[in-house]
């Protein structure tokens, strides 16, 4: 139709061309249901968040909360919660370091060296999600137990004391936090080394590269896309998890996600609750930044 | 063994490579001289790459040696070998630029400071100003010129190179080709070079070996393959051949005499593979003149007449298809010189050649005739 649209048209008639009016609108039609979604589902809350955030925190649900601008909420929940803050990321960070560790070498078992037995390792990987999280979790609480073999047997080695204990210690938290979110961070790691070129690791052999070297200088930076897509999906639910503080530790364990559930759920304190999301926002935020402008730097030397 | 090697020749002795059942390459022996420009030429899946790769030690031989000076480094690991490729897909690092990509080798070695280095071997391949850039942002042309540059800087002993212009267009293949003798005379490196397309590997090589199905049919000087194959499958792989099955009669002295067709042709014996039973008696089609009737062909030469049943008409040549007793069909070129006349479908002409541009080539029994069909590329058949 295009193709005749610079000819001027016999009849005096306009051309046949479409109606502009649709073509331009179709677009954003088809973005409707989901600017609808995100506007009411996390928009909206956001708003009512920062909001509550702000109201004044000597009111109670019972008198009824007033909007003072009371920015003073925040720096008095981070005076009273700054233990627990720094213990999320502490705890997430140490996941992390673990998950990376195993999530690697597993990701690229799976996706280089599996041959016919990859789909069923996939399948592994995801199966425990079958399952509701707090079952997993709370099944880890029985394999910690002072009773378990896992201590049992840490014990007789004698890494752990006659009467240490792995539940209800950071240690315990630690692990919850990094058997939970394994698979978000194996996952893009394995579609990122699955489609690996493996004529680069060829020439790279050529080019007096050993296996180390190889990882180090073509593996590695090939695969950060899906490394880092894989940390921010393990690390950001990882920072705001309660789940496993609450089953797997004691109060001394809690992480920020404690103090945000019971200040909205026990102690009512909303004005706090909003305030300490917020911030938890703001520092998932600013490290996942961080991170993402190292890694992108990296990848540019 | 008596005869010394120089110090850098590359031998593959007895080399053999199965993928299972399937024999990829086939008791494999070549020598390739230092500093020579040697290409391995054959259809694709003939077992080409395989080869490369076992040099390289991408592949480990299932038996059989290959030693670099004397030095067996068949089991070494590629990191370790003096050797560098020049792969098929360049396979460039995409995250690494242009400088980083040549740098590549000399780092891994430990080698510092890389600049000087760097800087030469891109103007070498006059990639100048293209330091920063990514691969993706880079021409066939262009990267395939830094796939040269990051293996040659390493200086490698051999450098191996699988069909590495085969991704670019005709033009610049071209150019690429008369770049890649430049460069190497300049850098006087041992280039075994591997490629399906028959022109390249003449125009470029010293040394030219033919492969078949995993196994080498000939190698020798490009005009020593051409212009006296060795077998069937090298008269038509490497331009084409007039092969005409016959049977050898007898010989006088200096002479073979092959009887094909009910004529009888003699051919110097010095310009046989075989000298008795099954013969094809071959002739290059350049080599067959057209004449209008017997008389005028000249007495030193032998002939056969028959009719034109085609003339492809190609600018610098016309090729003729010529129909003799006996249903033989003859493939000749005749140069477009403006002296010759031009014939058309069903006028009658006589084929000629002199014996000294024939060869006689060993037959199976029951092989017939085999002449080239009017194809602009070889075809192999094995
Ligand atoms: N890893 C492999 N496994 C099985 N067969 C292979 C493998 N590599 C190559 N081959 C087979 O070996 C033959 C020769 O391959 P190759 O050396 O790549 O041929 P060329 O480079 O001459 O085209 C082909 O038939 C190919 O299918
Ligand atoms: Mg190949």
């Amino acid at each position: 139709m295009s193709a005749f649209a610079h000819l001027p048209s016999v009849s005096g008639q306009p051309p046949p061309v479409a109606r502009p009016g649709r073509h331009r609108l179709l677009p954003y039609l088809l973005l409707l249901p989901g600017a609808a979604w995100l506007f009411l589902f996390f928009a909206l809350p956001l708003v009512q968040l920062a909001t509550a955030s702000l109201y004044d925190p000597n009111d109670t649900l019972s008198t009824g909360y007033t909007m003072t601008w009371a920015f003073g909420n925040y720096p008095a929940a981070l005076q009273a919660y700054w233990p627990q803050f720094g213990r999320s990321f502490l705890y997430a960070g140490s996941a992390l370091v673990l998950a990376l560790l195993m999530g690697y070498p597993l990701a690229y078992a799976i996706a280089c060296k599996a041959g016919r037995w990859k789909n069923l390792l996939l399948v592994c990987v995801v199966a425990p999600m079958f399952t509701s999280f707090l079952v997993r979790t709370l099944a880890w609480k029985t394999i910690l137990s002072d009773n378990g073999w896992v201590v049992g047997l840490l014990r007789d080695v004698h890494l752990l004391g006659p009467d240490g204990r792995l539940l209800a210690t950071p240690v315990a938290v630690v692990l919850g936090l990094t058997y939970n979110f394994l698979p978000f961070l194996v996952l893009p790691l394995y579609a990122n080394l699955e489609r690996l070129d493996h004529r680069l690791l060829e020439a790279s052999r050529d080019l007096y590269a050993n296996a180390w070297q190889t990882f180090r200088r073509v593996t590695l930076p090939l695969s950060m896309p899906g490394l880092i897509a894989g940390t921010l999906l393990f690390f950001i639910p990882a920072t705001g998890d309660y789940i496993n503080a609450e089953l797997l530790g004691t109060p001394n364990e809690y992480m920020i996600g404690n103090v945000i559930d019971s200040a909205f759920l026990v102690r009512l304190d909303y004005p706090q609750g909003a305030a300490l999301s917020l911030l938890l926002m703001a520092a998932t935020l600013a490290v996942v930044f961080g991170c993402l402008r190292r890694a992108g730097a990296e990848e540019l030397l | 063994m008596a005869r010394d090697v120089p110090a850098g020749d590359l031998r593959l002795v007895d080399l053999t490579k199965r993928f299972g059942a399937f024999t990829a390459v086939d008791d494999l022996n070549l020598t390739i001289g230092q500093g020579s420009f040697f290409a391995l030429l054959g259809a694709s899946g003939c077992g080409k790459t395989t080869t490369l790769r076992i040099v390289a030690g991408l592949e480990e031989p299932t038996s059989g040696q290959v030693l670099l000076g004397g030095r067996d480094i068949a089991r070494l690991r590629p990191h370790k070998r003096p050797v560098n490729t020049v792969f098929q897909s360049y396979a460039l690092f995409p995250h690494l630029d242009v400088f980083e990509n040549v740098a590549f080798g000399l780092r891994r070695r430990g080698i510092r400071p890389v600049d000087g280095q760097v800087r030469q071997a891109l103007s070498l391949m006059q990639l100048d100003g293209y330091e920063r850039r990514r691969p993706a942002q880079l021409s066939g042309g262009e990267q395939q010129r830094v796939a040269l540059a990051r293996a040659l800087i390493n200086q490698p002993q051999v450098l191996l190179l699988d069909e590495p212009l085969s991704a670019l267009d005709l033009k610049l293949r071209r150019r690429m080709q008369i770049e890649l003798k430049r460069i190497q005379n300049e850098v006087g490196i041992t280039f075994l070079h591997v490629t399906h397309d028959q022109e390249e590997a003449m125009t470029m090589a010293d040394t030219v070996a033919v492969m078949n199905a995993g196994r080498i049919e000939q190698f020798g000087a490009p005009t020593e393959i051409y212009e006296f194959p060795a077998t069937a499958f090298v008269a038509n792989f490497l331009g084409q051949s007039n092969l005409i099955a016959g049977v050898v009669s007898g010989d006088n002295g200096g002479d073979i005499l092959v009887t094909a067709h009910g004529a009888r042709f003699a051919v110097p014996s010095a310009r046989a593979r075989a000298d008795r039973g099954a013969v094809y008696l071959g002739v290059r089609p350049e080599k067959l003149h057209l004449a209008d009737s017997v008389d005028q062909v000249p007495t030193d030469s032998q002939y056969l007449d028959g009719t034109i049943t085609d003339a492809s008409y190609a600018g610098v040549s016309t090729q003729y298809l010529l129909r003799a007793g006996g249903g033989t069909e003859l493939s000749a070129f005749v140069a477009n010189s403006g002296t010759q006349r031009r014939y058309g479908p069903g006028d009658r002409a006589v084929a000629y050649w002199n014996p000294r541009h024939a060869f006689l080539l060993g037959r199976r029994a029951d092989e017939n005739d085999r002449i080239t069909p009017v194809l602009t590329e070889p075809v192999a058949t094995a």
